[in-house]
């Protein structure tokens, strides 16, 4: 459904999107993950035909995005980061301003502007002045926007952001919700892990306008570190607990490799346990706490966070380009 | 086609949903009532004057009223024309909807076509509001009607070249004051370039001359419906909109 092959975008001097390639398959949602500036907003302004890539091809559903960007701009709907709305107008007015622009034929204009207000549950601000809608309302329109003229495609930057986490979670169902009723392809941009990790099948690591990763979460996660990462605490039954034996103690368990001491708080003492490439190791663990007459307080596997992820792939950049997937993974 | 008719229904709504047409509308009838009064007081007069001496010199209302009027009122639509259309694309890239409209399956000249012709559509309608003091005319005398039709026209004209200047200027910036300042001191140049005859009359003053919009417009006036002016006006808006489209163009290389 998208290809992108070698897409470079130079503002004057500096780079924005360097050399980038990746694919999309019809009906995925895919994410794309990185800080602010890596590039992300620059990739998607060149797949909806609002800005010309200054080296580089995009195709999307078939049309390349420089030869025929009418027919691949009739197949997309974008969300651009802030929501493009008309604050003068009324939620209603507007959503059928939209279905005329993007090309739906008139007599159908209404229906489908009664379904993305029902999809989207804004049927009940329809007669409101956007200007005097909240935030998360406004998010909503945006996306109603987006979906009425039912596209192929859909390009959502950062719908989630400035939300409230109550409208973050409708945000996302919304999106998951989309995807299993329409065939639509989905491209979201996010800095939230847990967003993409909730949403999306695929996921595409941007930083400083290159492609470092392209993988499904699982795999990603997976791939980055081969140990398990624990937090284990523990307190004695009684009297005191020395920091150093309970480490030593930790150590001595089958398949661990690191033990970190992270704090010591009222006796007990926490602390970071990895293990060794695939090995599961949390059954020894407990066992060997509770025998040696410790309480286990806590055993919590640690998720890899977005800050980790960008510290292991870039840094591992330059010792072992082989972890570094560019390219379409497919 | 239809997407022109789009645009053109979404920007022509946008002016009456705010307070931006009533209050042009307002601020123009009010400077057009004084025009024409000032212009009907001096005409009666001049009315009592040629009675007192007894022999009546040829009174015309067009030559004496409406020509005046219609002069005055164009140098006025130089002010208030960049008002009109400073907002058309300055207004857009600063709130961002500019993404939508050029991520939408439109053709760059159909979004221009239809914003500027709302913005020639909104002067129209400030032109027949005008017209309202003119009837009076007919209340009371016997003006010739084509003159007025012509001056009418030649001010359209003069909107619409304007109003395409006035948006390629607008597509240049975010900020809508200086998309109407701009637009201001273009009008304002091309008013008064036909200054440059009274104190140098050389080859280059005359080219300078021919520029300005007021003389083009002076034909009008009377009544006059000269191909030159016409041309004149036609091609000056197909160089505001040509210079529109171009800009557009380079909106997505420079964005």
């Amino acid at each position: 459904m998208i290809n992108v092959e070698g897409l470079t975008k130079r503002y004057g001097r500096t780079v924005a999107v360097d050399n980038v390639s990746f694919s999309v398959d019809k009906g995925q949602i895919v994410g794309f993950l990185g800080p602010n500036g890596a590039g992300k907003t620059t990739t998607m302004r060149v797949l909806t035909c609002f800005l010309p890539p200054t080296a580089g091809t995009a195709r999307l559903a078939g049309f390349d995005v420089l030869e025929q960007p009418i027919e691949v701009k009739k197949r997309i709907g974008y969300l651009p980061e802030s929501p493009p709305l008309y604050p003068e107008m009324e939620v209603g007015e507007y959503l059928t301003f939209v279905g005329r622009l993007k090309g739906v034929p008139a007599p159908e204009v209404p229906s489908r502007v009664d379904e993305v207000a029902k999809l989207c549950a804004i049927t009940d601000v329809r007669n409101r002045l956007i200007s005097k809608l909240s935030k998360g309302y406004r998010q909503r329109v945006g996306l109603a926007q987006a979906i009425i003229h039912n596209p192929d495609i859909l390009i959502l930057d950062e719908p989630t952001a400035g939300l409230d986490p109550k409208q973050i979670i409708e945000t996302r169902e919304l999106i998951k919700d989309l995807a299993k009723r329409g065939a639509h392809t989905i491209i979201l941009s996010t800095h939230i892990l847990p967003e993409v990790e909730q949403t999306c099948e695929r996921v595409v690591i941007i930083n400083r306008g290159q492609i470092v990763a392209t993988d499904t979460v699982e795999n990603l996660t997976h791939r980055l570190r081969g140990s398990e990462a624990l937090s284990v605490e523990i307190e004695p039954r009684e009297g005191s607990l020395d920091p150093a034996a309970a480490q030593s103690r930790l150590e001595q368990v089958a398949g661990v490799s690191r033990v970190v001491l992270k704090q010591t708080t009222n006796g007990r003492c926490q602390f970071e346990v990895e293990s060794l490439q695939k090995r599961a190791i949390r059954g020894d663990l407990a066992r060997a706490v509770v025998e040696s007459g410790w309480n286990l307080n806590e055993l919590r596997p640690l998720a890899l966070s977005l800050e980790e992820i960008f510290l292991e792939l870039t840094g591992s950049e330059t010792e072992n380009p082989g972890t570094t997937a560019t390219g379409g993974a497919q | 086609m239809k997407n022109v008719w789009v645009i053109f229904s979404k920007e022509l709504r946008s002016y009456f949903a705010s307070p931006i047409a009533y209050s042009i509308m307002a601020l123009y009838a009010i400077i057009f009532g004084f025009f024409f009064y000032s212009a009907v007081k001096y005409f009666q007069q001049m009315a009592m004057q040629s009675q007192m001496m007894g022999r009546g010199f040829p009174m015309n209302i067009n030559e004496m009223i409406i020509r005046p009027v219609l002069m005055n009122v164009s140098v006025v639509g130089l002010f208030l024309i960049p008002m009109i259309c400073m907002r058309l694309f300055a207004e857009e890239k600063r709130s961002g909807t500019i993404e939508l409209l050029m991520t939408s399956p439109i053709r760059d000249i159909e979004l221009i076509l239809g914003k500027w012709l709302a913005a020639v559509a909104l002067y129209g309608v400030i032109l027949v509001v005008s017209a309202v003091n003119l009837t009076f005319l007919f209340m009371y005398g016997k003006p010739d009607w084509k003159p007025i039709l012509i001056g009418y026209l030649g001010l359209l004209l003069q909107g619409g070249a304007l109003l395409a200047i006035g948006t390629f200027i607008s597509t240049l910036t975010k900020n809508q004051i200086i998309a109407g300042v701009a637009g201001f001191c273009v009008s304002l140049l091309l008013w008064v370039l036909e200054w440059t005859t009274s104190f140098e009359s050389s080859a280059s003053s005359k080219v300078l001359a021919y520029l300005s919009v007021v003389t083009h417009f002076e034909t009008f006036s009377k009544g006059v419906l000269d191909t030159k002016d016409v041309v004149f006006f036609v091609s000056a808006i197909f160089l505001g909109l040509f210079l529109t489209a171009r800009s557009t163009e380079s909106l997505r290389w420079r964005a």
